[in-house]
């Protein structure tokens, strides 16, 4: 698997929603799967996923499936 | 916007001559915003006579209102459709709880706002966090209470949560015995409402005759100290005990309100709390509603840059307290310090916001 498949699988699983539904585009608080509860679930399940540790910046800058793949990049993740 | 500008610099760095133009300017367009997308809050001004463009020459000049009010009416500043999430106060049985409207925006910069001040108290690493509370206060993710708003949002500077207590208050003592062998002697992060830590998880502790060690732990507490001084415990015995039990040194309590949630006042290593550079405190005379000088007692207000969805970036508390000086706490920190000293009865609180009308 890709990272980006990966990527994709994880916010899936984190947001209890179907794998179609994660763009670049999805937004943090824009559907009501993705708050601030879920989004605590989908910073530990990236965490476990690539095995990194995610600090606050990080945390409140990931308002989207985009800026995530920008966050992760910063721990030597690529996604083409 | 102003506060996404302030968000990018320190908390506690912005001395008064620096800072009250910056709010000044914040509130100012806070004001107008709110006149234009809220009836009641236009109403409100037009009854007490302020002109456009509710331009202001000095924070005090702010019009406030009331917390009942928040109870009272329907108050928003967006569209139905845009209601992301609502907030209710606890209230008392046979009360009307607050309701707070967020919409996706103002609901990102209270995270982001309480995140920024509690970096510096914790640094950016996230810590292990005990939740002193049950598991079972964020179960409605659409309609959360305080308490569920408070958890979620300390809840950003944790991981590896853990719930220390049962659906029925009781020690879940499997759970912390675990987290305290997984994480003794990391730097973790405890946090709770100051009354039930006190009750259900340092009382309890002692009963069983339970000590915990977690010489880098944080304990990080808030609400009131009403039913505590009924108990006769007060911060110093709190921190004593919570110290003892705890086998940890932090101890912080912070004080703020559902009406704004996120600018928190976090009590420094002197016990006076603090405004970060996004809120303000005044102290109002009851009565005269005059801002009193620093060092008199009155009624809290508090002035926050986040409320953007519902009018409550200037609000009339029923909490009694005073301003200890501002820019010169020991600690170092800039702002205002000050200490809550009780809280006023509900029929004596009057603000401006009793010149309108509420229909019944």
């Amino acid at each position: 698997m890709t990272n980006t498949e990966k990527l994709q699988q994880t916010f899936a699983t984190a947001l209890a929603i179907d794998i179609n539904r994660i763009t670049d585009e999805l937004a943090y608080n824009s559907i009501k799967e993705w708050d601030s509860t879920a989004h605590m679930i989908l910073v530990a399940e990236l965490e476990a996923t690539f095995d990194i540790l995610l600090d606050t910046d990080d945390i409140i800058d990931m308002s989207s499936v985009a800026e995530s793949k920008r966050i992760l990049a910063k721990y030597d993740l690529r996604f083409d | 916007m102003i506060l996404t500008q302030l968000l990018q610099g320190e908390p506690y760095n912005l001395q008064k001559q620096e800072k009250q133009p910056i709010l000044l300017e914040g509130l100012n367009e806070l004001n107008a915003w709110h006149h234009q997308n809220c009836t009641e809050y236009s109403n409100l001004l037009d009854a007490i006579g302020m002109e456009p463009p509710w331009y202001t020459k000095s924070v005090t000049e702010t019009p406030y209102l009331t917390v009942p009010l928040f109870k009272q009416l329907e108050l928003k500043s967006i569209s139905e459709e845009d209601v992301f999430k609502v907030l209710h106060s606890s209230g008392t049985t046979g009360q009307t709880p607050s309701r707070i409207f967020l919409d996706r925006d103002t609901a990102a910069l209270q995270s982001k706002t309480l995140v920024r001040i509690m970096q510096h108290w914790l640094g950016k690493p996230r810590r292990p966090m005990l939740i002193l509370d049950h598991p079972g206060v964020i179960k409605d993710r659409q309609a959360f209470t305080a308490r569920g708003a408070g958890i979620q949002g300390i809840s950003f500077m944790g991981r590896n949560h853990c719930y220390a207590l049962h659906e029925d208050m009781s020690l879940n003592l499997e759970a912390i015995i675990k987290f305290e062998q997984a994480h003794s002697h990391e730097p973790v992060l405890m946090f709770g409402f100051t009354f039930m830590v006190w009750v259900y998880f340092l009382q309890a502790l002692q009963k069983e005759g339970i000590k915990l060690n977690f010489p880098k732990g944080f304990l990080l507490h808030s609400g009131g100290w009403k039913k505590l001084q009924d108990q006769s415990v007060d911060n110093s015995t709190f921190k004593q005990e919570a110290q003892q039990l705890l086998g940890l040194n932090a101890v912080h309590n912070f004080y703020g309100m559902v009406e704004q949630i996120g600018s928190i006042f976090v009590e420094c290593e002197e016990g006076h709390l603090h405004t970060p550079a996004y809120a303000d405190v005044l102290v109002r005379e009851p009565g005269s509603w005059k801002v009193l000088n620093t060092g008199q007692t009155g009624l809290l207000q508090l002035v926050s840059l986040i409320p953007k969805s519902y009018p409550g970036h200037s609000l009339l508390t029923e909490d009694l307290g005073k301003i200890l000086g501002e820019d010169s706490c020991p600690c170092g920190r800039a702002g205002k310090y000050f200490l809550v000293e009780g809280r006023m009865k509900r029929t004596e609180v009057r603000g401006c916001s009793d010149t309108y009308n509420v229909p019944t």
